[in-house]
């Protein structure tokens, strides 16, 4: 395997779920890694220790997950697009600073490849158990945007995606793939450079003394400038107001920043959300599925049809915001929901919520392989009896 | 018309954040005053200079300086400081911080970094407790002494900061008290202009939390101590300068010259665009 001393690895590959997240992390234009060494999501380290002093970027190894986050906001507020790579153990101890990157309002990618837990629990088998924590992981009231591959060519798509939310919303973006999708091999076609989508931060053009680094625009999110440009602006994790100045009593400014940072994602879900539905037109009942499980589920809702049961496949792309909409607008349409997952029961809850009086059964695999498509099968033909 | 009288440090100052938080007789405010010297003797661009800060009393130095700045979570500045530095190696980055922050939560960080010898300064603002949240006991207090979370005293061995920056690889270290803010100055004028993960510790007095439990007095009283427990001891063994209450060892204690990461990483990079197909 040769790879070229460019970002962009045009062409048509065989590569892994973690492999293709290291290329669309290059192709969204990443210029910095800084990453811990943990199973399953080690290899998008690997190549990024490879790939980047190719293209004249950097790699760092840093002596904790901890340190790694910041390392990646750093380089972040110094300008460049930034990622980690970890799994459930790392992403816990990421969550300080993913609390500070939402506060600090910095774009960065974390990349989560799911495996089982809680704790060090098993390190090689799949899960999708840190769904919930994307969300809530950090203390206090923050928004953040998480997608879902299911295949590894949406491995490569989606963390270029990433990329561009968090640009377009300065936020920490999260890439919540499970092990299965890191470690799977699939045909991945990477486009030309210019082919790709690629945005970037909005930049201050006023001067020092007007640029207020907090001061949102009309979509909530604030200019950001860049260290280093003579802007000479503070970030804090404090509760501050548009100048960055600290306020750690009053109730205006908590209430003004804390809400606008999470309305820069509420208001602008609409435009965040993705959800991929097949044979929904005329379902009777509702498979809610993502990841590795959309995949089984896909093949359920097919031989569902083939059975002569009006079955339909959402397919979520977005965990984060939720798909609310979209699961509230079927659920009025069908008679039940069935969502399989790799967890005791985390993104179901949200499934419920939104589906109201719309009976929603989970199914639930822990420690073992995904659900298989007969087992979903089963859940939607015993909808009917 | 009558001339406005300013400050000689103020154009290093954010204006709109002062007066400060700090406490009257804090050590903080000679931290500030030296770096700000340091800065102007040494004609820095503060254009290209960034400081950053964790948290306790200290960390709140970064909103006070006219510079791009900022203030991380607990512990954290030294790797919030690496990613700015390896992002834009044009930038001076400071971290300045404190006992508790850059040797307890964050001591991990510390001691990669300057084994690493990332391109960073690093002041350490040591007043051997946990000044903000009320004078808790911390990795350099003293041992036997009482504070609220070692109400019978404390039984742990502090930290040696020059000898822990020294044994994990700091090319440049230094130790002074806030008595000494003309060599403190010296000192970080040239951690400032040296290449590589430097170390300048500041024995700091904190006269309203410390000096309060301890029963150590005033701001006077530790100046005191400083002026009669200092031995200054340039490049003496870091291991043999452990402060006790009746000796505080200060000077340089280390001033060498190592390859920066900054610089093995440049040779790296040239080194496999040299060699990858396409050439550069």
């Amino acid at each position: 395997m040769t790879i070229k001393n460019r970002a962009v690895w045009t062409g048509k590959h065989f590569l892994s779920g973690d492999l293709a997240c290291a290329e669309g992390a290059l192709a969204a234009g990443c210029r910095f890694f800084a990453g811990y060494p943990i199973t399953p999501a080690t290899e998008i380290a690997e190549r990024m220790a490879r790939r980047l002093p190719q293209i004249g970027a950097t790699y760092i190894q840093m002596e904790d997950e901890i340190a790694s986050i910041a390392a990646v906001i750093g380089a972040s507020y110094a300008g460049l697009k930034a990622m980690t790579a970890t799994s459930g153990p790392g992403f816990s101890l990421m969550q300080e600073n993913i609390g500070l990157a939402a506060m600090t309002e910095t774009p960065c990618v974390i990349v989560d490849v799911m495996r089982g837990g809680p704790s060090t629990g098993q390190p090689t088998m799949a899960g999708q158990q840190d769904v919930m924590q994307a969300k809530w992981g950090s203390h206090g009231d923050y928004e953040i945007i998480a997608l879902a591959p299911s295949s590894v060519q949406e491995a490569f798509d989606l963390t270029i995606e990433a990329f561009n939310y968090a640009e377009t919303y300065r936020i920490p973006v999260m890439v919540m793939m499970d092990a299965i999708i890191g470690h799977m091999w699939e045909k991945v076609i990477i486009p030309p450079a210019d082919k790709i989508k690629m945005v970037n931060r909005k930049k201050p053009s006023n001067s020092r003394i007007e640029y207020l680094p907090f001061k949102p625009e009309e979509n909530l999110v604030p200019l950001m400038a860049v260290f280093g440009e003579g802007y000479h602006f503070h970030a804090t994790g404090l509760t501050h107001d548009e100048e960055g100045r600290p306020f750690t009593e009053s109730i205006k400014v908590q209430q003004r920043l804390v809400r606008r940072l999470c309305d820069k994602i509420r208001k602008n879900a609409d435009k965040i959300v993705l959800v991929k539905e097949t044979m929904m037109e005329d379902a009777e009942i509702a498979v809610v599925a993502y990841g590795i499980e959309s995949r089984a589920a896909l093949s359920a809702v097919r031989k569902a049809r083939n059975n002569g049961i009006k079955a339909g496949l959402i397919r979520l792309v977005t965990l984060w915001p939720f798909p609310e909409k979209q699961i509230a607008k079927a659920a009025k349409n069908v008679k039940m929901i069935v969502t399989p997952e790799m967890n005791y029961g985390q993104l179901v809850r949200e499934v419920e919520r939104a589906a109201k009086a719309t009976p929603v059964k989970f199914l639930s695999k822990l420690g073992e392989e995904p659900h298989k498509p007969e087992e979903i099968l089963e859940a939607i033909k015993g909808g009917f009896a | 018309m009558e001339q406005e009288i300013t400050h000689p440090l103020e154009s290093f100052l954010r204006k709109t954040r002062i007066p400060h938080i700090w406490c009257a007789g804090c050590g903080n405010g000679v931290v500030l005053n030296s770096f700000a010297t340091a800065l102007k003797e040494t004609e820095q661009d503060l254009d290209k200079l960034v400081v950053v800060s964790g948290i306790g009393c200290i960390g709140r130095i970064a909103g006070y300086v006219n510079t791009d700045s900022f203030h991380t979570t607990h512990g954290r500045p030294i790797p919030f400081a690496i990613g700015v530095k390896l992002a834009n190696p044009e930038l001076k980055v400071v971290v300045i911080s404190g006992d508790g922050d850059l040797f307890a939560i964050g001591g991990n960080h510390f001691i990669h970094a300057a084994r690493r010898n990332v391109d960073i300064k690093v002041i350490c603002a040591n007043n051997f407790n946990y000044g903000m949240t009320g004078g808790q006991q911390g990795p350099t207090t003293p041992l036997n002494v009482s504070t609220t979370t070692t109400p019978y005293g404390n039984i742990e061995h502090p930290f040696n900061l020059v000898h822990l920056a020294a044994a994990s690889g700091a090319v440049y270290v230094a130790r002074w008290t806030a008595l000494h803010v003309r060599r403190l100055t010296e000192s970080i004028k040239k951690a400032l202009q040296k290449e590589g993960f430097s170390f300048v510790e500041v024995i700091s007095p904190c006269p309203e939390i410390y000096g309060r439990r301890t029963k150590m007095g005033n701001a006077i009283e530790f100046m005191n101590w400083f002026k009669k427990a200092s031995e200054i001891q340039n490049f003496s063994d870091p291991a043999k300068a452990e402060i006790t209450p009746e000796r505080i060892p200060v000077g340089e204690f280390v001033d060498i010259e190592k390859p920066t990461f900054e610089k093995l990483l440049r040779e790296m990079i040239a080194g496999v665009q040299g060699n990858v197909e396409g050439g550069t």
